[in-house]
């Protein structure tokens, strides 16, 4: 008898206690804004812009031959966080390199075509909080940050148009 | 003092009661009384008849019942009737009313699919910006926008419409006492008005509507649109699709509250027999 | 409180118990050792059932303070967002606005159950002082927090009440400046509502636990009216009272839900749903049922002065405030224009008849708040005013000499001799 009412009790309280925790979960009208569509057209090669994606920057980075030549020689021994060129862009749009652009050490912005490991035409970026520095495939060579930076999830509507998120 | 004062103390608070009343009424009667906490008059629009504020008090006529699929606690909102009635507002309503709290989005709630609502906010042109020249533009809608107002401010809506301000849609039917048969009634209630009542040029004669007179002309008329679904568009039929989408604007969440509400009220009911069970059990074993 | 425990008892109870004595201050206050009068009735369970709906208010209100935003032309949006886009937004909002309403409810019952048993009498004046402080609370948070969606209702009635301080001769309206921040009501006042309404659910808390404390001194008075006398005349709090409480947080959760999923406008009103507008005043402005006495009051009042002459020593606006908060403040002599040495109203058949005069009186008052004030209403109003303050003036006369019945010799005996009703 006490055992059944405890019982209801608790999924009583249960009940009770969604409503509040999921209040907290992000609402509607943000998870609205959860993906964004981006025109690749006006992006030139060797150009890189930032979009703003779920509060935080995205890179987008029209590559050149020569950053994804750069990129490609790299030998896995040389990187902390090994990772091949191919796994970090999309098949057939090897040319497009998306990426969040938060450093992965604690969370400054890396500032584009810096640093000693581009490829000479802006590619690669430095960090100026602690110093860390990426290559033309946004992976980590120098610094203190653990990571390469993070590709979010995305997919290309058409050759000219993708999507994030 | 033993006997029983009550008769004598009733007798003198009534007589101080009844004294008070008279000349409480006496001087009513005789002063211009002037009570404290009533509003201020209100502000005159710059036409006669504004639609919002209502400046008479109501020898509203009764308003006309429906019985909505919405009512009770079982009530639900059809879909079809309400996608009828989002038809309305687009090409009846929309050229004077906003329906600025609806995101394109939401009306996947009343059975459009992702790809419709997609296709609708993208006939839409939103203001956007400034970009990076530090311009505002226009660029096609997305479903996270909301709509688009027929006019920029509350401002230009009135100088669009004789000083009159059309309300916005969004929360009209939760904003009038018992909202849905009042916009029924409103929508199909349009009459000539009886002998002794004279209209303004941009008046029209309600009987539904505080004061009368209104600046909206009839909305509705027979066949005015044509239904995706081909039911047959009376101004009856409008005007009970036009309420029933205006009731799930107005109210996205009912629906889901109701059936909530009908799951706790049964998990309360067995749970307070249940204490009440063990109520009587614990104090049984008194005596 | 428990003597300090000199020894540690066994286990992690006792550990804890040796440095806080939470376990047996429980126990001593709501749990076995706490005695309880036997013949405790149904109006006894609204006292605890308040405290249900302060947590709720207090609960709800916090998550919904994660979602709105007090500033003036984003306020109404933000409620709105909580309506249509925060998870189960909806659900905190209407259980927010009619908890509100509920806790009225059930504090006005509480109070009532008071007035019927003489819970306010020796020695128990305190007890009541403070629950009359938590009342006063009360109605200036549920006044903020209903400017807060910042609707028609919410501005004008705002606009309104504190108007009435401009009442106040010579610095009358210097104050209401300064209440308003401002040459009427907007974003200053709004802002400063917000921070007092968060505030003030904290500072009822704290009231409720000197309430509780000067309750336990003398313990709850009792349907009977008359003193425990013998451990005989009492029950252990737990498990006799907490079950019935449980019970009866089950019917009063029963009803709030009723409300809450199915008719969770029906208490508000629907100009509130229009935003605020500051060039135009609603049809009628009403406040929340709950006020609405006290409405009447304000507005009944007639000029003090010399009848039929002109001549005005207080004019009516001040006299409705003063008539206004008179009403509640009466209540604080209570205990001494009551001077009856019989506690409750079952031996006390004049003053039964009072009693339900009054709470008559309370609603006709009531109703006429809710109506426009003019005419036959307004002397309704007047009658029913000038009843209500004449109830206490009768009070003290009924009570001095009133013939009371006999009182039964003890709790325990009356029980039994009822056979062991529960």
């Amino acid at each position: 008898m006490v055992l059944t009412a405890g019982a209801l009790a608790a999924v009583g309280a249960g009940a009770v206690a969604w409503p509040f925790i999921h209040s907290m979960n992000p609402s509607a009208d943000v998870l609205a804004l959860s993906s964004i569509e981006v025109d690749l057209t006006p992006i030139k090669e060797g150009q890189t812009i930032k979009v703003k994606w779920r509060g935080v920057p995205v890179f987008i980075r029209h590559r050149t031959a020569a950053d994804i030549a750069d990129a490609r020689k790299v030998p896995m021994s040389e990187l902390k966080d090994p990772e091949t060129d191919d796994k970090r862009v999309k098949k057939g749009h090897e040319q497009w390199l998306v990426m969040i652009g938060v450093c992965t050490h604690l969370g400054c912005i890396p500032l584009a075509g810096a640093g000693d490991y581009g490829a000479g035409d802006g590619g690669g970026w430095f960090c100026p909080c602690h110093g860390s520095q990426y290559d033309t495939a946004g992976r980590i060579r120098m610094g203190p940050a653990p990571k390469n930076l993070v590709l979010p999830e995305y997919s290309f509507l058409n050759d000219n148009r993708v999507k994030i998120g | 003092m033993e006997k029983n004062m009550s008769s004598r103390r009733l007798r003198f608070l009534a007589m101080t009661v009844i004294g008070f009343a008279f000349v409480s009424s006496a001087e009513l009667a005789l002063a211009d009384d002037n009570p404290t906490a009533t509003a201020p008059a209100p502000a005159a629009a710059p036409a006669a008849a504004a639609a919002t504020a209502a400046s008479a008090p109501s020898e509203q006529k009764p308003l006309r019942k429906v019985e909505w699929t919405f009512d009770g606690i079982f009530g639900t909102v059809d879909k079809q009737s309400a996608q009828r009635g989002f038809q309305v507002y687009k090409e009846v309503c929309s050229a004077c009313h906003s329906l600025n709290r609806i995101a394109f989005r939401n009306l996947q709630d009343i059975g459009f699919t992702e790809a419709e609502v997609r296709a609708l906010a993208a006939s839409y042109q939103i203001n956007d910006g400034p970009n990076d020249q530090g311009d505002m533009f226009q660029r096609p809608g997305k479903p996270s926008d909301y709509f688009v107002p027929p006019a920029p401010n509350e401002q230009a809506a009135r100088a669009a419409h004789g000083g009159a301000y059309p309300p916005d849609l969004s929360l009209i039917i939760k904003a009038r006492e018992d909202g849905p048969n009042y916009v029924y009634s409103l929508l199909t209630g349009f009459t000539t008005p009886p002998q002794g009542v004279t209209l303004a040029d941009n008046q029209y004669y309600n009987p539904y509507f505080p004061g009368q007179k209104l600046a909206m002309p009839p909305p509705l008329s027979d066949g005015q649109v044509t239904y995706a679904d081909g039911t047959p568009a009376t101004v009856d039929q409008m005007a009970r699709d036009v309420v029933t989408f205006l009731q799930w604007a107005a109210e996205p969440e009912m629906e889901a509250r109701k059936q909530m509400g009908i799951k706790v009220l049964i998990y309360l009911a067995i749970f307070s027999v249940f204490l009440y069970i063990a109520k009587r059990n614990i104090w049984r074993k008194l005596h | 409180m428990a003597h300090k425990p000199t020894t540690q008892a066994p286990g992690i109870k006792g550990w804890i118990e040796y440095r806080l004595p939470i376990f047996s201050f429980i126990d001593n206050s709501v749990g076995t050792k706490y005695p309880c009068p036997r013949n405790l009735n149904y109006w006894w369970n609204f006292g605890a059932i308040a405290g249900l709906c302060l947590m709720m208010q207090i609960l709800s209100g916090l998550f919904l303070a994660m979602h709105y935003t007090p500033e003036a032309t984003m306020a109404f949006d933000s409620v709105e967002h909580i309506m249509r886009d925060v998870n189960y937004g909806w659900l905190l909002r209407y259980a927010h606005a009619v908890g509100a309403s509920m806790f009225f409810v059930v504090v006005y019952i509480h109070i009532f159950r008071g007035l019927y048993y003489g819970s306010y009498k020796a020695p128990r004046e305190l007890l009541w002082w403070l629950g009359i402080v938590i009342l006063l609370l009360m109605m200036a948070t549920a006044f903020m927090g209903y400017v807060l969606p910042w609707g028609q209702m919410s501005f004008w009635g705002a606009t309104v009440i504190t108007n009435l301080f401009s009442a106040i001769p010579g610095v009358g309206e210097s104050v209401v400046h300064w209440l308003w921040g401002g040459f009427a009501v907007d974003n200053p006042t709004l802002n400063r509502f917000y921070a007092i309404h968060f505030l003030l659910p904290f500072v009822i808390v704290g009231v409720v636990i000197l309430h509780i404390w000067a309750l336990h001194q003398h313990g709850s008075n009792n349907p009977l009216g008359i003193d425990v006398k013998t451990p005989q005349d009492t029950v252990p709090f737990h498990p006799y009272y907490t079950i019935k409480d449980c019970f009866g947080f089950g019917v009063f959760l029963f009803i709030f839900s009723i409300f809450v999923f199915f008719a969770p406008n029906s208490l508000g009103d629907p100009d509130n749903y229009v935003v605020a507008n500051s060039m135009v005043t609603p049809a009628h402005i009403v406040p929340e049922w709950y006020f609405l006495p006290f409405y009447a009051i304000l507005r009944s009042m007639p000029d003090i002065g010399i009848p039929f002459t002109g001549v005005v020593f207080v004019s009516s606006k001040l006299a409705g405030v003063i008539g206004m908060f008179g009403s509640i403040i009466i209540f604080f002599f209570l205990p001494w224009i009551d001077g009856s040495r019989v506690r409750s109203a079952t031996f006390r058949p004049v003053y039964k008849i009072m009693f339900w005069l009054f709470l008559a009186d309370c609603i006709l008052l009531g109703y006429v708040g809710s109506q426009p004030p003019a005419g036959t209403m307004l002397v309704v109003g007047r009658i029913g005013l000038a009843y209500y303050f004449v109830h206490f003036v009768a009070l003290w006369f009924v009570s001095r000499h009133e013939k009371t019945l006999p009182l039964p010799e003890s709790i325990s005996k009356s029980v039994l001799a009822s056979g062991g009703h529960h």
